[in-house]
């Protein structure tokens, strides 16, 4: 198990808090009063068997989904109605399940669309390339090859990202949701399809990410061995409800844990 | 025989014959695929962007042309009055997206489309109601766009190069400059190649689709106003120049949807080939062989190239 670093946790600063939150579609609930926080720093998993919801969950988190009940504070203000667009203002970044990258694009035109939020000279300068406009775009591609650099993708730099391998447009990907600068990290399954040397890879980025920038970070996993490794603590859904909240040591003892993970017998 | 002669050998002995009436008849067909280009411009700007066919850009021309001609009848100086145009360009581009496609975001591609007939229709009303039904005269010279022609002598004869032409082929050309530029390198360009690419993920970065949609129905209606202009100067502002946005289904078909340059390539290969069929083998089929021969073109090119000549090929990981 990790040891939790960093005195955010210790302190319990809770930057996001999901309170009763409940997700129909039509008849079928998704989410169902599913409460829980996430603190300053930490690495936070979201565990359960397929459909249980944790998709949803990010998807309530980031706005793409408007919950039918509950409420969501983040950095202290709670809001009722948060859109993707607000979402990612107040520095909430994501990956998504299956790859979710401008495929037309270059690998540093993806990982630069990511600053989109951060530039705002106006398009008069924009057009001209020139005055403030030209040094802010070489002020962030700065930033963006920092980025690179961190992530070892420098040789993929010019290549558009729909002919590169699945592991790479993951960490691509990655870079994208990085170069917001977020507080807040969602990642869906960023290990998905991954071979084990990848998937020790993806683990050492997300650790540094959280060591090093100090960016809070909410993690979909299947690989019970990544998400003990990584997690500080660990919420578990099954069918869409909350069965186990805790470090990851207390939730692997947790028995409806087991019961969901194994099956139980009638 | 004799009309495989007539087909296959005696056009070209004909170029052969008169290289000068040849060259006229490739400046006019150039000049035609510069106005077919156009069109077809305005709709691959909103389909890059939206998936959205827009059916409408056939009457946004005539709407902005008019706009600008009737601001100007008003007494409102030329300039001023196309200034107002493109200000009511852009509340146009805010209306659609408040109103019609903000309501119907994430619906299936096909409704959106129909909105757009809605949209055309709404327009023919809106337009008749406040400019009226009747032909308006494009005004061209308060414009300082110049008029008359250059003869040159060439091959023994003359070829006659009209100056609206040779002005709408260098504003067509610094405005496609323009357009690439602001794809390739602006921010927002940036941002609308990656909601071409992927909503979502457009979204998870903070891209702000509404902006999007707003700029570039915007851009599609500064298309529109140069294309209403420069046509009508070469004929009249009426209602049926809408039916230009039929020649422009061709061109995308030929160029794909989706790219500029393809509508820019397209569209001067539909009008080259259509003026050359016209002129060469058209008194063999009788007339009325350019109404049909563009989509004969395109057709021929959708046998070998599906996705068209500049369009992306669609692989898919399986």
């Amino acid at each position: 198990m990790r040891v939790p670093g960093g005195a955010d946790i210790a302190t319990g600063g809770v930057l996001l808090a999901v309170e009763n939150v409940s997700l129909a579609f039509g008849g079928v609930k998704a989410v169902t009063d599913v409460s829980f926080d996430i603190r300053k720093g930490e690495i936070r998993a979201i565990i359960g068997p397929n459909g249980a919801g944790k998709t949803s969950m990010l998807n309530i988190i980031n706005g793409f989904y408007q919950p039918q009940h509950g409420r969501i504070t983040f950095k202290g203000e709670t809001r009722s109605k948060m859109r993707p667009h607000d979402a990612a203002k107040g520095g909430i970044a994501r990956t998504f399940q299956n790859v979710a990258l401008f495929r037309g694009m270059t690998s540093l035109d993806n990982i630069m669309a990511g600053r989109t939020l951060r530039m705002n000279k106006n398009l008069f300068w924009q057009l001209l390339r020139f005055g403030p406009a030209m040094n802010e775009e070489v002020e962030h591609r700065r930033r963006v090859e920092e980025i690179i650099d961190f992530l070892k993708i420098q040789e993929i730099r010019r290549t558009p990202v729909g002919r590169l391998p699945y592991g790479l447009q993951k960490r691509v990907e990655l870079g994208r949701a990085l170069a917001m600068e977020p507080e807040l990290l969602l990642l869906d399954e960023p290990m998905a399809g991954m071979n084990l040397e990848e998937k020790e890879d993806m683990s050492r980025f997300i650790l540094d990410v959280n060591d090093h920038f100090g960016t809070t970070v909410v993690l979909i996993e299947h690989d019970m061995g990544v998400v003990m490794d990584l997690s500080d603590r660990v919420v578990v859904l099954d069918h869409g409800v909350k069965i186990a909240d805790g470090t990851p040591d207390e939730v692997k003892r947790t028995q409806a844990v087991i019961d969901a993970y194994l099956g139980v017998a009638h | 025989m004799d009309l495989a002669y007539k087909i296959l050998i005696d056009p070209f002995m004909q170029m052969g014959a008169a290289p000068d009436l040849l060259v006229q008849t490739l400046w006019e067909g150039l000049v035609a695929g510069v106005l077919y280009s156009l069109i077809a411009l305005g709709f691959v700007l909103i389909f890059k962007a939206s998936g959205v066919f827009n059916f409408a850009q056939g009457i946004m021309v005539v709407f902005a042309a008019l706009t600008l001609v009737g601001l100007h009848e008003l007494g409102i100086p030329a300039f001023v009055a196309l200034f107002l145009t493109i200000v009511v360009m852009f509340g146009l581009a805010f209306l659609v997206e408040r109103l019609m496609l903000r309501p119907l975001v994430n619906q299936p591609d096909i409704i959106l489309f129909m909105a757009t007939f809605g949209l055309t229709y709404f327009l023919i009303g809106f337009g008749e109601l406040v400019f009226g039904g009747n032909p308006k005269k494009m005004i061209a010279s308060e414009l300082y766009l110049p008029s008359g022609a250059y003869d040159i002598k060439m091959f023994g004869g003359f070829v006659s190069l009209q100056k609206i032409d040779i002005a709408a082929a260098v504003i067509v050309s610094l405005m496609v400059l323009f357009l690439a530029l602001f794809f390739q390198k602006t921010r927002i360009g940036r941002a609308l190649r990656a909601v071409a690419d992927s909503h979502k993920a457009a979204l998870s970065v903070g891209i702000s689709l509404e902006q999007i949609w707003v700029v570039v129905w915007f851009a599609a209606g500064i298309v529109a106003l140069v294309t209403g202009i420069m046509w009508g100067a070469r004929s009249e502002v009426s209602f049926s120049l809408q039916i230009i946005a039929l020649k422009a289904l061709p061109v995308l078909i030929l160029g794909g949807f989706t790219s500029i340059p393809g509508a820019i390539v397209g569209g001067l290969i539909i009008g080259v080939g259509e003026k050359l069929g016209e002129f060469y083998w058209g008194p063999l089929l009788g007339s009325g062989i350019e109404s049909w021969l563009a989509y004969v073109i395109a057709l021929v090119f959708l046998l070998f190239r599906p996705q068209g000549l500049f369009g992306e090929k669609i692989i898919e990981r399986i």
